[in-house]
């Protein structure tokens, strides 16, 4: 049996592991609960106190409304600092119930401990593991200490022929055990009565686990699902990634070496020749076809991913870019110490270069510009010109498809183009 | 005498075809090799005249040649070095030329090599203790330092124009009608553009302001 639900339900449940289980669980949640549930119920004291003022008819103190604010604003500033973690330890604790994992619903921890307070304060999941926090340090004592009470009765019940002896006498309620007959009886219904304790506490166990499966796990189908499919999209635009990769070590390793020696093999027959030669002229027309055949590849492999790019990284690919635009582009780059990831360069690098090719078409510039903003968390990229503006997405340009490619790898793209005002492109793409 | 060579090419069909060339043109190649590593170990076994390298080679595949040619340079300044190069990057060529007393180098775009007798020449020229860079790289080099303040947008030269009059960021905020954060943001591209990079010993508003005063026209 799986998981305790199922199993609960089973006519094994009493002989199988279950009921141990659930015990050890309930004993972990008593140690891992008892020192946040001390401080919880000390947030609590105010609002039980204006309760039991309210059920005796009486108006609470002001003092205590100041108390009641106090606890709501130190629980809202400090509980998920508390929550979080406790959540975690929930999370992994849920395996002795329930061995199907929980994922937490939330998103990657930034390392920046202000990005990290910033994020997880603003996330439905935080909250949800507040609500668990309370329900687990506030009602969860008090469901223990009913079960508590009640398996001392049935202790004292099972017991009963050890201490119903001679003088001493066991009192339950108004019920006293006194006589060695009463005492066999007391422990003959404490015996019947294991097997309903034993469900009580799988019970409980199980309603708990319930709980936090709900409040601790990432429910959210829809969500879930987008994931899944955004996940699946940089898989797809990974694997596209890797395929040019190939292609361009292929045609450079293969293709372009090649056709170099070979053209080097036909320099070197021009020369061999003697004088007059009619081949001489055919083998000129030849070796010329092969050099405009080598630019015309080294342009190939260039666009399908620049060398420099994988071996030098992103800002030097771009001040290559620009070197070989036809109009003057200022690169404005830090000079990196650490490279961006290398699907986020090549993405980079990409846009860079279909906007500086937009630019040198449609733009009508004097100048262009491309700046990076590179912080180690996230890239900018900025491609700005000084031409005639008036840059339509919807009209079929390549601007449509430079977004998809930067939507795939998790970032966005940002279009100012007033008529006459020049064009901007700005990418932001996500390093994390 | 021919001039002695140590080749260092990782691709095989390359590497014999250059052997080849240089064969027929009066060069000796003592030595070819496909990696870094071995090209280190060759120069030193051989004592050649001229070493010829190409940058991207193994073991790391990626400046691994230009590494082995800066070491090379260094123990042995007058070493002469031609480094042949897949693609322009003018950082290689000036690595190149900081090394010994920048003289008998080269540096060239690997297509080069099919203009074989410019290629020859090139060589010589190198072995006779000159310097060749490849047109390419001068050409964006020229290209590329005209004169800087055409990078300058028409407001980043209001803004230069104003920091020569002698005015503060703020005081230009305010004639510009703009913010002052507005204005230093302008204040560090101009820096950016002329090239001028953060330095604690020297005052860059005025280089700025000296490259405006020396510009044609000052408005």
């Amino acid at each position: 049996m799986s998981s305790i639900w199922p199993a609960l339900r089973t006519r094994r449940f009493l002989l199988s592991s279950w009921p141990w289980r659930s015990l050890l669980y309930m004993v972990t949640t008593v140690i891992v609960a008892a020192p946040v549930a001390a401080v919880s119920w000390l947030l609590a004291l105010p609002w039980l106190v204006t309760l039991s003022d309210l059920r005796n008819g009486q108006l609470p103190h002001y003092h205590n409304y100041l108390l009641m604010v106090v606890s709501v604003v130190v629980l809202a500033l400090f509980g998920p600092l508390v929550a979080v973690p406790l959540a975690a330890i929930e999370r992994r604790r849920l395996g002795l119930l329930d061995p199907r994992e929980v994922r937490s619903a939330h998103r990657p921890a930034p390392s920046d401990p202000i990005a990290w307070l910033r994020l997880r304060y603003s996330e439905a999941a935080t909250w949800r593991e507040l609500l668990y926090g309370l329900l687990f340090t506030l009602v969860v004592p008090v469901v223990y200490g009913v079960l508590v009470v009640i398996t001392g009765i049935e202790l004292a019940l099972l017991t009963a022929p050890l201490f119903a002896v001679g003088s001493s006498a066991i009192q339950l309620g108004s019920m006293t055990i006194d006589t060695p007959g009463e005492a066999a009886i007391a422990s003959v219904i404490g015996l019947v009565l294991i097997p309903p304790l034993a469900y009580l506490g799988g019970g409980v166990a199980a309603a708990q686990a319930a709980a936090a499966r709900a409040l601790l796990g990432d429910n959210d189908r829809t969500s879930g699902a987008l994931r899944e499919v955004a996940r699946s999209r940089a898989r797809l635009v990974d694997a596209f990634e890797a395929e040019r990769r190939r292609i361009q070590r292929d045609l450079h390793d293969g293709a372009q070496h090649q056709l170099t020696s070979l053209t080097l093999q036909l320099g070197m027959a021009r020369l061999d020749l003697p004088a007059g030669s009619p081949a001489a002229e055919p083998l000129n027309r030849a070796h010329d076809q092969a050099k405009d055949l080598m630019v015309m590849l080294r342009d190939i492999v260039h666009g399908i991913r620049p060398q420099v790019l994988g071996d030098l990284g992103l800002m030097p690919a771009l001040r290559e870019l620009a070197d070989r635009a036809p109009l003057p582009v200022m690169v404005i780059a830090p000079d990196v110490v650490t490279r961006p990831p290398e699907h986020v360069e090549t993405t980079a690098w990409f846009v860079a270069s279909e906007a500086l090719g937009n630019v040198t078409k449609h733009a009508a510039a004097q100048h262009a510009e491309v700046r990076v903003i590179w912080d180690g968390e996230d890239l900018i990229l900025e491609v700005r010109d000084d031409g005639a503006g008036g840059a339509d997405p919807t009209a079929g340009s390549g601007l449509t498809g430079l977004a998809d490619r930067v939507a795939a790898a998790g970032g966005r793209l940002l279009l100012a183009s007033p008529p006459g005002g020049g064009t901007l492109v700005r990418v932001e793409l996500p390093c994390r | 005498m021919p001039v002695r060579v140590v080749l260092a090419e990782d691709g095989v069909l390359l590497r014999e075809g250059l052997a080849g060339l240089l064969g027929r043109f009066d060069f000796s190649v003592v030595a070819a090799v496909g990696d870094a590593v071995a090209l280190v170990s060759a120069v030193a076994a051989t004592t050649p005249d001229l070493v010829i390298t190409d940058i991207r080679m193994p073991p790391e595949h990626t400046d691994d040649g230009l590494r082995a040619a800066v070491q090379l340079r260094t123990s042995q300044p007058s070493l002469p070095v031609v480094v042949l190069s897949q693609y322009v990057q003018e950082e290689y060529a000036s690595t190149l030329l900081d090394t010994g007393t920048g003289r008998g180098v080269g540096y060239l775009l690997k297509d080069r090599v099919v203009d074989v007798e410019d290629f020859v020449a090139a060589l010589r020229s190198v072995a006779a203790g000159g310097t060749v860079i490849d047109p390419e790289v001068v050409r964006r080099l020229l290209n590329r330092s005209r004169d800087p303040l055409s990078r300058l947008s028409a407001r980043e030269t209001e803004v230069l124009a104003l920091i020569a009059e002698g005015h503060s960021n703020s005081a230009i905020a305010g004639r510009l009608f703009v913010s002052e954060a507005a204005v230093g943001k302008h204040v560090g591209n101009i820096l950016s553009k002329l090239d001028l990079p953060p330095a604690e010993d020297t005052n860059r508003r005025v280089l700025a302001v000296l490259a405006y005063l020396r510009s044609d026209n000052p408005r």
